[in-house]
């Protein structure tokens, strides 16, 4: 049994009176990919927002339960330090626009007024684009902006501007929903390279997307955790019939 | 059948060219104006006349650096007064639409947007020019600010509700406290668009007189001093046209020319610096 790194124990999340995320509990294992799948609505956004508190900055979005990076409950420490140790990726590509593709890859050390040199700068900007396979494409455009790139290169760059932060857990929600199958496919092989130095928790809508990349399969629905697996057993095996309605595309 | 059809072909016709007439219609007493002040101004303005106080009453020459110089330094000083709280305030509104403190605020702005000029100054001269002992070139920068405000966060909240929250998450997962969100990453993009409500708010603002005559009520001499009584473009028109003699209405018509050339010129720089600073979301 792996260390887990992230653990969430009966955990509840809230917008308002409507419970969305009920009573989760589940072990994130070190440098894995655990992708979380359900239908819509099923809370899995909500739950992964969760993780690294963006969920309670939505007006009226309360959140109940521990959720334990390291042991240490995430709701204890200021958002601040959570965000920095559990990095971040958004549905749509979301780069800076007022900001060069190599200020986007160091906005979190520049905009946090952290002293590097430029010497540091530049290490950090090309080994985090190149992690992102995103180097060989804008070596030479470097101080142009970032939302010149197309889409896929633009959630690249994402993926980049969060791991240049050298997190230990990062979070994608839906990274590839907004891009074409060539930018998808780049996308899905960049994240198990990742796994080597990160924590990985994918959302994800696309069943072939979670079978393909993870190692473990979460499957929400409608605020619970329903099941939790090795995805091979999870797609084969799967032990509760509404897991297998859903896998078996009865509902979506 | 078909003259019905004929018939509504017709009306939208006549509906789109009233439509096309009245567009047209509205540029007339613009240029009118332009046309009327310029031609009656444009002899008056030569270098002496930018660099020359008024003459008295019966000596030729003359011109308005005074008025130049002191419009120049109330609309500054209104600037550096009114930005940071216009900017603040219209942070505030975009960040917090439904508070109820952002309730009262954008109501305030709305009937401090539609504050008669001329209330605005006598408040400014019970409030301050009173206390303070005399006019002075700084109230009237205070009676300037406060009707620069409303304009700027309007312009502010607007533009800044335009930037997609995804910005804002993006920095937020970063790790990035949200005064540097805001302040790095928000405020930066929709610049452009502030920018050009800071500069149509000067615009607006540079050709008040009403707010001027209780608070900087103006100045014969070259003065720079804030605390002491200077003259403005504004006050010089409105003395000096609404004077008997004629050296001084032609000096009225070229400081009026000024004027215009003022407002248009930064009228036309915020569209070029809008178009150029604009970041492409």
């Amino acid at each position: 049994m792996e260390s887990a790194i992230i653990r969430s124990e009966n955990f509840n999340a809230f917008f308002g009176a409507n419970q969305v995320v009920k009573d989760v509990t589940i072990d994130i294992p070190q440098n894995q990919i655990v992708s979380v799948m359900g239908p819509s609505g099923c809370g899995k956004t909500t739950f992964l927002r969760c993780i690294n508190r963006m969920h309670e900055l939505i007006p009226g979005a309360t959140a109940k339960g521990k959720m334990l990076l390291h042991e240490e409950d995430v709701y204890k420490i200021n958002p601040i330090m959570v965000r920095l140790k559990i990095g971040m990726v958004f549905q749509r590509p979301n780069p800076f626009p007022n900001l060069s593709i190599y200020d986007n890859v160091i906005a979190g050390y520049k905009l946090n007024g952290t002293r590097i040199s430029k010497k540091d700068k530049d290490i950090i900007v090309e080994s985090s684009l190149s992690k992102a396979a995103l180097w060989n494409e804008v070596k030479d455009t470097l101080h142009k902006k970032g939302s010149f790139l197309s889409g896929g290169q633009q959630q690249r760059l994402c993926i980049a501007r969060a791991i240049a932060m050298e997190p230990e857990v990062l979070l994608l929600d839906e990274p590839t929903s907004a891009l074409d199958p060539i930018s998808t496919a780049s996308i899905e092989e960049l994240l198990s390279e990742l796994k080597k130095n990160f924590t990985i928790v994918i959302v994800t809508h696309n069943m072939q997307q979670a079978a393909r990349i993870s190692d473990k399969t979460a499957f929400f629905y409608m605020g619970e955790l329903v099941e939790y697996e090795n995805t091979r057993m999870m797609f084969t095996e799967p032990k509760d019939p509404r897991t297998q309605n859903y896998i078996t595309g009865r509902f979506s | 059948m078909v003259n019905g059809l004929q018939l509504r072909l017709w009306k939208s016709r006549i509906f789109e060219g009233f439509t096309i007439f009245l567009a047209f219609l509205i540029t007339l007493p613009l240029f009118a104006i332009i046309y009327y002040v310029v031609k009656t101004g444009i002899t008056e303005i030569n270098w002496s006349f930018i660099t020359n106080i008024p003459q008295p009453v019966g000596e030729s020459g003359g011109g308005i650096a005074n008025a130049l110089l002191g419009s120049v330094l109330i609309v500054l000083v209104a600037t550096v007064i009114s930005v940071p709280i216009g900017i603040l305030c219209g942070i505030y509104l975009s960040e917090n639409t439904n508070s109820r403190i952002s309730y009262w605020s954008r109501l305030a702005v709305d009937i401090l947007q539609g504050t008669p000029s001329i209330v605005t100054g006598i408040v400014i001269y019970f409030w301050i020019v009173k206390p303070m002992g005399g006019f002075s070139a700084l109230s009237g920068s205070i009676a300037l600010a406060i009707m620069m405000l409303p304009i700027i966060i309007r312009s502010t909240e607007e533009n800044l509700k335009l930037i997609p929250s995804s910005l804002k998450e993006a920095g937020l997962a970063l790790g990035l406290p949200y005064q540097k969100v805001i302040l790095r990453i928000i405020v930066p993009c929709g610049f452009s668009g502030i920018l050009s409500g800071i500069m149509l708010a000067i615009a607006r603002v540079a050709g008040e007189t009403a707010p001027l005559l209780f608070t900087a009520f103006g100045n014969p001499y070259l003065s720079a001093h804030l605390l002491k009584p200077m003259q403005s473009l504004p006050l010089l028109i409105f003395n000096y046209a609404t004077s008997p003699y004629d050296e001084w209405h032609a000096l009225a018509w070229g400081a009026s020319t000024i004027l215009l050339l003022w407002v248009f010129l930064l009228n036309i720089s915020t569209k070029l610096i809008t178009r150029k600073w604009k970041v492409q979301l």
